[in-house]
């Protein structure tokens, strides 16, 4: 019965009407991808003008909103909607179903998304620019003194968070409802646990997120203060509600990353995962922690010491359990026979850098510190180590890994060689010397800085350029592994275990039509 | 007349800068020391402590990757397949489990204790021997001492042209002022931080201090620094286009030279009611003008007059710069509500409003002719 | 056609996400409980205390430098400045001062004064009988006025605050001014 008699329709309308989840799960990343590619733009603009000191290129008023939508475009647009692609295309396989549970919920919660991006895309063109209040948009800046097209930035928040809700509670669904016989919790991949808890931490935060923004609509259009001390509120206020979201929203960046990784070290060393139930236990202390850590993004508007404290103790506390999957992923690697394809160089390189950016963001926890690194470079190159080197290498590790599962074909290994090593020698150079010149006392957001900063900046231009250009290599990669390469066999990769590497290559239109029986 | 009193003006301020200038011989070389790469030590015992904790955060960072990328590396290494690696099956331990989680939570404690302590000290505001009041604004910095009654704006100095990469760019580049904040060696000075308009956050990394500025609300921090010196610090919190352009520059003066400085600011704060009496030729309203309107409004109107079409109007042959006194008054004193021109009322004294009035009705060939006294101004705000 | 244990989960997620919605409104109110359990309300500072002289015994054996400060927001070009930098009470006494308010305009306008407390652990015991911030107010173009403040110093403020700083920021209100006392902040 396995064979396939209805394939897909023929044309544009299959990728407007699809409910499957292979194809929504191809259209997130395509999307995904040139959002990135935008957003990429818009930081190399923002790097361009800080090659040097002076204003060369842009105005400040423009700079701030390329800062802003850079920001705005890579969390809402690259990174999110690509896990929710690899949760797509891998999620109903890896776990035995033959969709997601919700398959028509899943295609509207694609194609809010181009609409919405579009829209906010478009406020570059309107009067007064696109949103230039950065990607956290604290009021009173972006209310009182926002520009006309922050009405259409809430619109567009609103649409991406119904997207996100509506694609969680259907992850949530399909992995509750739809695993095999067989396949209990605690024999789920970690790729599926990973995903499990970010869907409940999208669910709780993302309408947070869209209150805070209801609350700047009503404040900038219906005469309300919950932001202006005027009229008896607070702005402080503001940030309580935004990071109540934005903290556990950088961990919904990152759950699924760890997944991933914890997939494909078993693979390359050929050994299973090390310590599966403590990797388990330590995702749900990290999300369950990431609620009650919110106010160390702001540690210096003036919070009683006490609730400083709380949140200094807290956020430190996070490194715990990080540091239990960290070890528990090198245990993973000692004593295995590892071969480093490219998914395994990027795996590599995640646990590397990843836990750099971490211990950076342990040192950014000391309340006393933070009073020095707060709002300078220093942040920067901390969350740009756990997102760059941390979640898009994770996410390019998991397509390289799964790449020849969707097309059939193995891709180029020495041009993705190629792609990766451009990659980490150019996010380096970007990124590094930012520590550098954060704690040399160079504040964020500022399009022209002192001359005293002029050579680390010149070095993250040069850093950024490579690592833009470098992602056409990645292009050419994937295009040409869709159009052919050398077969690709069931299991792929030879340590590969899971119910993904069961079927063909590529995986047929509809898998697991009749659910396996797993041991 | 006129003119000898003013030329007395210029000789008190130019002799208290003086002293201030003959002083930075000394002081700069007393400035900590500015790494490229590291967290500055400092001049208080707080920015001392503080960059000690940083360092220790540092080193235990740096042992901990060194540890943990050893294993790492020795692996990727050894447990290599095209060394005829074999892989091991082991795949649990509770034992190193609970092991690696105990340890790093004690090695917690080592950075949390210190911390604790620092910031209970940084915290306490207490027992100031000075209280200054800091206002961020779009896009410049007020300090005030409300029990001296002295109050002065900080802006930057830098010249546009440098910026503008028409002219090199000098030392302290985006980092200087034309009226930095002035407090005493040796004393514990209490910062009273508040914004105007938006979040602001007023950033001295030497003091090791900074504080959101947030309108409506006031933030109290302090510092003690116990030598003389001029130090510099920017503005951390994204507040509009300028946000890059506005920095902070403190100078540190040993007590009897600031107890002279301010009394002489007192001074000078009387002086300028009294010239607010005098009449102004329309070639000292136009050479003071220039140097206000440059300060204050160039960054939107910009230095030609012509402003941004779609954001800030141009001055330059616009129908309020060219028409009647009442309304050119009215808006550069009010404000406009919805939109981004502030009351300048509160911001320019008479004399300096007076200025750059006239300066906007006749310069870039608007030529209306008529020259503002401050006494005028002042006669505006008060309704008559 | 989804099951109905699918349905069930993907009803149940809903109402989740609804709530959460709401909970991120709750954080409104929320958040002045926080504040009142941390001892930085800024709810007391805004709302007429209830008092009477002489009903509490004056602490003579210690001394408090309250301290004025006036803030002008960036839209607001009144004169606002208050009728002494500090003065030095005793917990339990009442204490009079004022601010002088001037309106420069040509036309009437309505300002708002918002308080705001340093340190902030003090503003619960910082009791206001009488001030110009609990309404909106009224000036006449070129109209002045001296404002008065009348407030105690509770007994109970910790040992450890000896200064305590209260500034108030004049906003312009005019636009939404009604002609009704507005009261600001949470009523007592």
């Amino acid at each position: 019965m396995g064979a396939d008699h209805h394939g897909p329709a023929k044309g544009l309308t299959r990728w407007l009407f699809t409910t499957n989840h292979k194809d929504i799960g191809s259209m997130y990343l395509w999307f995904s991808f040139a959002m990135f590619l935008l957003g990429g733009t818009f930081a190399l603009v923002i790097r361009s003008e800080l090659f040097q000191p002076g204003l060369q290129i842009v105005q400040p008023e423009f700079f701030n909103q390329m800062t802003t939508m850079h920001g705005l475009v890579m969390v809402f647009g690259a990174i999110m909607p690509a896990w929710v692609g690899l949760a797509n295309w891998m999620i109903p396989m890896m776990i035995g179903a033959p969709d997601m549970a919700l398959p028509r919920m899943n295609n509207w919660s694609f194609w809010i998304l181009p609409f919405a991006f579009t829209m906010l895309a478009c406020t570059l063109l309107m009067d007064g620019g696109a949103p230039n209040f950065g990607w956290t948009f604290y009021a009173p800046l972006s209310t009182t003194y926002a520009p006309p097209s922050v009405t259409y930035f809430i619109f567009a928040v609103h649409l991406m968070g119904m997207s996100s809700i509506m694609g969680s509670i259907n992850i949530i669904a399909t992995i509750m409802n739809l695993r095999a016989p067989g396949m209990t919790y605690m024999k789920m991949p970690m790729f599926v646990w990973t995903w499990f808890i970010t869907a409940f931490l999208l669910i709780a935060v993302m309408p947070v997120l869209a209150g805070v923004v209801t609350m700047m609509l009503f404040d900038i259009h219906f005469g309300t203060s919950f932001f202006s001390a005027a009229g008896g509120g607070d702005p402080v206020l503001f940030q309580h509600v935004f990071w109540f979201f934005g903290h556990p929203e950088v961990y919904i960046m990152i759950l699924p990353a760890f997944g991933v990784v914890s997939e494909v070290l078993p693979t390359f060393a050929r050994k299973p995962l090390f310590g599966y139930s403590s990797m388990v236990y330590a995702t749900a202390s990290i999300a369950f922690l990431s609620f009650i850590v919110w106010a160390h993004h702001m540690y210096t508007v003036g919070m009683p010491i006490a609730g400083e404290l709380f949140f200094m103790y807290a956020t430190m506390l996070i490194a715990v359990p990080t540091g239990v999957k960290v070890f528990n992923w090198v245990t993973t690697m000692f004593r295995g026979s590892m071969t480093f394809e490219t998914p395994m160089l990027f795996a590599i390189a995640f646990i590397i850098l990843f836990t750099i950016g971490g211990l950076s963001g342990l040192m950014l926890s000391l309340a006393p510190l933070d009073f020095q690194y707060h709002d300078t470079y220093f942040v920067v190159a901390h969350f740009h180590y756990v997102l760059v080197q941390g979640a898009l290498f994770a996410i390019y590790c998991g397509v390289y890994y799964w790449l020849p599962k969707w097309t059939g074909h193995m891709y180029d290994e020495t041009l993705a060689k190629t792609h990766f090593w451009m990659t980490f020698i150019g996010v380096n150079t970007a990124f590094f010397p930012m520590h550098f010149v954060g704690l040399a006392g160079m504040p964020r957001r500022i399009p022209d800085y002192a001359l005293q900063f002029a050579d680390y900046n010149m070095l993250s231009t040069i850093g950024a350029f490579i690592t833009g250009f470098s992602q056409l290599i990645f292009v050419v990669v994937v295009l040409k592994c869709i159009k052919g390469g050398k077969k690709a066999t069931d299991q792929v990769w030879d340590g590969a275990n899971g119910l993904e590497w069961t079927v063909a290559s590529p995986a047929p239109y509809h898998t697991f039509s009749v659910p396996p029986q797993v041991r | 007349m006129l003119r000898a009193q003013q030329r007395r003006r210029l000789m008190a301020g130019a002799t208290a800068t003086a002293a201030l200038f003959t002083q930075s011989a000394v002081t700069i070389a007393e400035q900590s020391a500015r790494s490229d790469e590291n967290m500055r030590v400092g001049v208080t015992d707080i920015s001392h402590r503080v960059y000690d904790l940083h360092m220790l955060s540092l080193w235990i960072c740096v042992a901990i990757g060194v540890v943990v990328f050893g294993v790492m590396f020795y692996s990727i290494f050894a447990h290599r397949k095209s060394k005829g690696a074999v892989a091991s099956h082991f795949h649990e331990s509770t034992k190193l489990e609970i092991a690696w989680t105990v340890v790093p939570f004690i090695i917690l404690l080592f950075m949390a204790i210190p911390a604790t302590k620092v910031l209970t000290d940084i915290y306490n505001a207490d027992d100031a021997a000075l209280d200054v009041r800091i206002t961020g604004y779009q896009w410049k910095w007020k300090y005030s001492y409300p029990k001296e009654g002295v109050e002065f704006f900080s802006s930057l100095r830098t010249p546009r042209d440098e910026i503008n990469n028409l002219a090199p760019k000098g030392e302290n580049y985006l980092l200087d002022v034309d009226e930095p904040l002035v407090i005493p060696a040796g004393q514990k000075v209490r910062f009273l931080v508040t914004a105007a308009d938006v979040i602001h956050s007023w950033w001295m990394p030497d003091f090791s201090v900074k504080r959101d500025a947030i309108p409506g609300f006031v933030n109290e921090t302090w510092a003690m620094v116990p030598e003389p010196g001029v130090y510099r610090g920017q503005c951390t919190e994204l507040c509009g286009k300028d946000h890059g352009f506005m920095p902070i520059v403190v100078r540190v003066l040993p007590q009897d030279e600031f107890d002279s400085w301010i009394a002489t600011r007192k001074e000078e704060a009387v002086k300028e009611r009294e010239l607010m009496a005098q009449t102004f030729s329309m070639e000292q309203s136009m050479e003071r003008g220039k140097g206000v309107y440059e300060k204050a409004c160039a960054s939107c109107h910009q230095p030609n007059g012509e402003g941004i079409p779609g954001a800030f109007p141009a001055l330059k042959g616009s129908a309020l710069a060219m028409g009647p006194m009442e309304g050119h008054l009215d808006i550069v004193v009010h404000g406009k509500a919805g939109t981004a021109m502030a009351a300048f009322g509160a911001q320019l004294s008479e004399v300096d409003m007076a200025a750059v009035i006239t300066y906007e009705r006749n310069a870039w060939g608007n030529n209306v002719g008529d020259v503002l006294q401050p006494i005028d101004v002042a006669n505006f705000k008060k309704g008559k | 056609m989804p099951t109905a244990s699918t349905r069930n989960i993907a009803l149940r997620l809903g109402a989740v996400a609804v709530g959460m919605f709401g909970f991120g409104f709750a954080l409104v109110p929320i958040y002045d409980v926080m504040c009142k359990v941390l001892g930085v309300s800024r709810e007391t500072i805004n709302t007429q205390a209830q008092f009477a002289p002489g009903s509490t015994a004056t602490d003579v054996s210690r001394t408090v430098t309250v301290q004025f400060l006036a803030n002008n927001d960036g839209g607001m070009s009144w004169d606002f400045r208050p009728q002494q930098f500090e003065m030095r009470v005793n917990p339990g006494a009442m204490n009079n001062t004022s601010y002088y308010v001037r309106n420069p305009a040509h036309r009437t306008m309505v300002a708002q004064a918002i308080p705001s407390v340093s340190p902030p652990e003090a503003a619960p015991y910082l009791h206001k009988t009488e001030c110009f911030c609990f309404r909106q107010q009224p000036l006449d173009a070129g109209d002045a006025r001296d404002m008065p403040l009348q407030f105690v110093i509770d007994q109970a403020l910790p040992a450890d605050i000896r200064t305590i700083t209260l500034s108030y920021t004049l906003f312009d209100v005019t636009g939404s001014a009604t002609t009704a006392d507005k009261r600001v902040g949470v009523a007592n």
